[in-house]
């Protein structure tokens, strides 16, 4: 399946001479939810700028649904939605007006109907006349969401759309991206909450640096990366872990009738049948076997804080 | 193929936001014309009877039209475009699918019509005043649109080259209003000495209010031609630096 976008080789150097996205090259599939993972000046939103057409590349290609974002400029950014990660709003327009002004930027012929629609899933109706300036910070997010979304887009971006925000409204905008993703609308997402990446994402890039370290699905991502621990509760209690298991890295609890496991789940000998035999073999009588997979926050910390070339 | 959508809606935009403002953007205008009009034409015109066979009071009127036009389309024009560039919407404009020429023909095009509608509002107030004659009805509408559009090209290089509200006033402060009132607006320049006379040859205002005033009173200080040519001059040499910063993304795109 072709990508609807498709990022080559992409590089931006800013005026002042910073580097803030190095060869970066990613594909996003028709349909899916994507989450970038990065802390704070990672390049997460000049990603965005540069495939909505905000921000000049200094090297590579972006081709959105198979048109480049420079020479087919129309195409490309018609089919796109962004919602920004500031509240850059015009202050003295109403919430009607500036959702009309939108749709007529993108090219699209006036359809009132669609739009009550939208205001109204976006709880906006009953604030169509009020001043922007008169909304709160949340109603704001919701006035910028219908206007990245007045010209029917294919492709959302969402740039930190929960940084800040209330419970409703967290709950209402992923009730809006599930209702968009069934319509088949492309979702990308940028945040710095890891959770959010793992409630909602199809697939999760990570981005540090200016560097695209990893994309994956979310699944394979945890499977590949995590480590897995597996819990060894013992009927009787010990004071040392015994010589005949000292070649596995195991720990002791406290109380003395835990031994925990670390291992990877990507090598290929996890050793844990070996290690099962082996504390029979030491005479423990075996209680209960747990596993646990780590969450994508500690593998976004592992990686992160990882230096580039050891991977 | 043309956005014609998007031009309509910065257009009409654009006029929604003068007329939210009405005050500000029509009556002040008028009513510090009218102010010009009546201590100039009463208080020098007390003194001069007329220009040239033209009535003092009348005399004017082509060159405080200018004035305000002037001001108001480098202000009009301006404003537009250095304020979502200051308030970050500006983000929407450059990532909708739509031409500089496109976004220059919406911005520009309401910033001339706004300082249009100003012009036609004077010329009817002076019209309460003193009695007019427009000898040549086209000319006069052709140096006003012209006069609109050249300026509101000059006040949107303004307002993408300004960096802060203060540079924003600076140029029609610094500039405008002097070159207005030194450009024949109350006078006609063989008032002056000569040496002033050669000076005023290089500021083109003079051009402009030589053949506004041309086409009421057939009264001029340079010949029509020179005065056409001088304003085409001048539309070119702002267009062409409105394509150069578009071509750069200056100041709009990093
Ligand atoms: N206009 C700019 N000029 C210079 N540096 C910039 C500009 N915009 C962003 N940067 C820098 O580029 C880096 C990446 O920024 P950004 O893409 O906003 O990161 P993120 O969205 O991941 O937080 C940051 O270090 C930031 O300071
Ligand atoms: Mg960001």
């Amino acid at each position: 399946m072709n990508p609807i976008i498709s990022v080559s080789n992409l590089s931006k150097v800013y005026s002042n001479g910073y580097r803030a996205l190095n060869n970066v090259s990613l594909d996003f599939h028709s349909g899916e939810i994507l989450a970038l993972l990065g802390p704070n000046g990672a390049g997460k939103t000049t990603l965005i700028s540069i495939i909505c057409g905000i921000v000049n590349p200094s090297e590579g290609s972006v081709t959105v649904g198979g048109h480049d974002i420079i020479d087919d400029y129309r195409i490309t950014r018609s089919l796109i939605g962004l919602v920004p990660q500031e509240l850059t709003l015009s202050m003295f327009v109403t919430v009607w007006n500036t959702v009309c002004f939108s749709r007529g930027l993108f090219g699209k012929k006036p359809n009132p109907a669609y739009l009550e629609q939208l205001l109204k899933d976006l709880s906006l109706w009953d604030k169509k006349d009020s001043d922007i300036l008169t909304l709160s910070g949340g109603m704001k997010r919701r006035v910028l969401i219908a206007k990245a979304l007045s010209h029917e887009p294919s492709i959302l971006f969402l740039d930190e759309p929960t940084a800040g925000v209330d419970v409703e409204l967290r709950k209402d905008m992923w009730n809006l991206v599930d209702k968009l993703r069934q319509s088949g609308v492309t979702i990308i997402l940028t945040t710095h909450y890891i959770e959010e990446a793992e409630e909602i994402a199809d697939r999760v890039g990570v981005i540090s640096k200016g560097e695209l370290i990893v994309v994956d699905d979310k699944e394979a991502l945890k499977h590949k990366l995590g480590k897995r621990q597996m819990m060894i509760e013992l009927e009787n209690a010990i004071d040392k872990i015994p010589d005949l298991l000292s070649s596995w890295d195991l720990e002791l609890s406290a109380e003395g009738n835990q031994l925990t496991y670390t291992y990877d789940t990507y090598s290929t000998q996890t050793g844990i049948a070996e290690l099962l035999r082996a504390v029979d073999g030491a005479g423990l009588q075996l209680k209960d076997v747990n596993t646990s997979q780590s969450s994508l926050e500690d593998i976004f910390i592992n990686i992160v804080n990882t230096p580039l070339h050891t991977r | 193929m043309m956005n014609t959508y998007a031009v309509r809606v910065i257009y009409k935009y654009e006029m929604l936001r003068a007329w939210d403002t009405i005050m500000q953007s029509f009556a002040s205008p008028v009513i510090s014309t009218i102010l010009y009009f009546v201590v100039f034409g009463s208080a020098i015109g007390s003194r001069i009877e007329t220009v040239e066979g033209v009535s003092y009071g009348a005399f004017i009127v082509p060159g405080l039209m200018m004035l305000a036009l002037l001001t108001q389309s480098v202000s009009n024009a301006s404003f537009g475009i250095y304020f979502p560039r200051f308030t970050g919407t500006m983000y929407e404009v450059l990532s909708a699918p739509i031409s500089f020429a496109e976004i220059l023909l919406g911005y520009v095009g309401a910033a001339a019509t706004k300082s249009f509608i100003i012009g036609v509002i004077i010329l009817i107030t002076a019209g309460l005043f003193v009695e007019l004659k427009i000898a040549h009805p086209i000319w006069m509408l052709g140096f006003l649109v012209l006069t609109c559009i050249s300026f509101s090209l000059l006040g949107f290089i303004i307002g993408l080259w300004a960096n802060s509200f203060e540079q924003l006033q600076l140029i029609p402060m610094l500039v405008i209003t002097p070159l207005v009132f030194l450009g024949g607006s109350f006078y006609t320049i063989d008032m002056l000495p000569p040496v002033w006379q050669t000076v005023s040859l290089f500021n083109p205002v003079v051009y402009l209010v030589s053949g506004f005033r041309w086409s009421f009173y057939e009264v001029s200080d340079v010949s029509i031609q020179l005065s056409l040519f001088m304003v085409l001059l001048f539309s070119a040499v702002c267009l062409a630096t409105v394509w150069w910063m578009f071509k750069t993304g200056y100041r709009l795109k990093q």
